[in-house]
């Protein structure tokens, strides 16, 4: 068992002799520390991650203020928008009056339409597509209008839904909904139709009725397709929330954009594209994350 | 009477205007505690047989009585377990043998009773241990025994097994069969399984029904296994009585009613 090294090695070169028997050699115990095996790898895989980005954009911003440095530049460099507009990259949450207000407070108004319209858009649009993805009349009859509606901007039915609610903050709701609706549709109906005929079985030889079916067989069995139809329709409804906000007015991220524009406040713009491309990428992620964490078991097999 | 019974069972697969007849009158009856194995060459129409007893298929005409009343439908008092297991993969192997439980045993027995019923029965087959893994954590052979206690755990009058052992290697297979056996033996259930592994229908069944050649296949040759059990694989390997039935088996696919390829 403890035979040096160096000797092993020479005779695992030698030609395997079938009458030794074999000896399981063990290497010398590894004396690093906590440090170099845990701390310095994960260390190195977050900065490998995180350095690019940093470069990246130090790179674009330093492109950016070369370019808008000099007199007479129409849009503003990053300097003088951190200038202009120091109030409103420091501090999100800051109350100066009825409409100056920070503008973490103004996404957080966006977010809540678009809470209740995604919201709404998910239950209906997963009903919806499990009905259609179970019913082949259903899916020959709607799935062509489906397929038309969806390609409708997102800004083509506010005028409509203003008509029809007679109120900006509905509207902005609508919007979101008709906007996101159809993509979970789809998917919903695509992952239902795609439910393997042996679960189909299964729940036929144990009886599940038709809601026990839709809890236990299809949602769980459809949730990877369901859960691509939610990220897209989150960002379309980020898509969505800012345009319609812009002529809706009111408190919003989308309004002070517009409100902005009007007052000539062209820094305060940038910063607010920072916020809306920011927090975009955000909820991306939390409805990735937990659909990973929701569609564990459906896709393993 | 018979406790299980197929009527003169016919299956016609009509796709638009063509029509392809896959079964022709089928009569078998099946008493209760035997074990019956059904055996064809691919294409024969034997997995159709055994989904028109679970009630996933429909005869065209004739029917399936068990006890005396027709079945035409899928239900757990004919639970399947099928060929590539098809267990739930969301579900834990507990929760998956639960939710066959739930449903049958819902309003007869308590939830204590429940849960002590579906460990019984995962005991049954030697996998309480893997009882929180998820299928994907555990072998093909695992994932079979889970099926078969997922169908007994419902207490079916009839247990179907659709090539039960066919996605398996040879030493799991072997070692899942006994298993079997010794199920049969200890709750003297009712089987029908379907099969294309002539030792295994030998080993395992008290009749082997043996299916001609498809389109319209017919039930062939109807081979009784006088074996005593619980029989032993290695002691069968030199009886005589063994031999002799797997010849017959052999002769009936291999000679009398060889598969013709696109015949």
């Amino acid at each position: 068992m403890n035979m040096p090294l160096a000797k092993t090695t020479t005779s695992a070169l030698a030609a395997p002799s079938p009458a030794s028997p074999a000896a399981v050699v063990s290497l010398p115990k590894s004396s690093r520390s906590f440090v170099s095996d845990t701390l310095l790898p994960n260390l190195r895989a977050l900065a490998v991650r995180v350095i690019p980005p940093i470069i990246m954009v130090a790179l674009i911003f330093a492109v950016w203020q070369i370019l808008c440095m000099k007199p007479g530049a129409t849009l503003p460099s990053p300097s003088r928008i951190w200038v202009d507009a120091k109030d409103l990259i420091v501090d999100p949450f800051f109350v100066a009056g009825p409409q100056d207000i920070g503008l973490g407070w103004r996404v957080l108004t966006s977010l809540q339409r678009v809470a209740v319209g995604f919201g709404l858009a998910s239950v209906v649009g997963i009903v919806v597509g499990a009905i259609i993805g179970q019913s082949v009349w259903a899916m020959r009859g709607l799935d062509p209008i489906f397929q038309v509606m969806r390609t409708v901007p997102p800004l083509a039915w506010l005028p409509i839904s203003l008509a029809a609610f007679r109120d900006s903050n509905p509207s902005a709701i609508f919007v979101i909904f008709i906007t996101s609706i159809w993509p979970i549709i789809i998917n919903t109906a695509v992952g239902i139709r795609n439910i393997p005929q042996d679960y189909r079985n299964v729940a036929a030889v144990v009886r599940l009725n038709p809601l026990e079916f839709f809890w236990k067989i299809m949602i769980p069995s459809a949730a990877p397709y369901i859960f691509t139809g939610l990220r897209i329709g989150i960002g379309l409804s980020w898509l969505a929330i800012v345009a319609a906000e812009m002529l809706t007015g009111g408190v919003g991220i989308g309004f002070f954009i517009w409100d902005a524009w009007n007052s000539s406040r062209l820094s305060d713009i940038f910063v607010a594209l920072a916020y809306i491309g920011i927090v975009g990428f955000v909820l991306d992620r939390i409805v990735a994350f937990i659909g990973n964490i929701a569609t564990r078991g459906a896709q393993a097999n | 009477m018979a406790y299980l019974k197929l009527d003169h069972v016919d299956k016609v697969f009509t796709r638009g205007s063509t029509q392809s007849e896959v079964l022709k009158d089928i009569n078998l009856t099946v008493e209760k505690g035997d074990y019956v194995s059904i055996i064809g060459h691919s294409g024969c129409g034997k997995s159709t047989l055994l989904n028109i007893v679970a009630g996933l298929t429909d005869a065209t005409q004739g029917g399936v009585l068990l006890e005396g009343r027709e079945v035409n439908s899928p239900g757990p008092d004919r639970a399947v377990v099928f060929q590539n297991h098809s267990l739930l993969p969301w579900l834990t192997v507990y929760d998956n043998v639960r939710l066959g439980v739930d449903k049958v045993f819902g309003s007869t027995k308590s939830r204590a009773e429940r849960d002590e019923w579906v460990l019984h029965n995962l005991n049954l087959v030697q996998m309480t241990h893997a009882k929180d893994k998820r299928p994907s954590e555990i072998s093909g052979g695992m994932k079979q025994r889970v099926g078969i206690a997922r169908a007994l755990a419902m207490e079916p009058k009839v247990l179907l097994l659709d090539e039960p052992f066919g996605a398996l290697d040879a030493l799991t297979r072997a070692h899942l069969q006994d298993s079997v056996m010794a199920l049969h033996q200890k709750l003297n259930n009712t089987v029908m399984m379907i099969t294309h592994d002539v030792d295994e229908a030998v080993l395992l069944s008290n009749r082997i029904v043996m299916m001609t050649n498809g389109p319209s296949a017919r039930i062939g040759e109807v081979l009784e296994v006088p074996l005593p059990h619980p029989r032993k694989r290695l002691e069968l390997a030199s009886n005589p009585i063994y031999l002799k039935c797997r010849q017959r088996v052999l002769e009936f696919l291999y000679e009398r009613h060889r598969f013709v390829e696109a015949a």
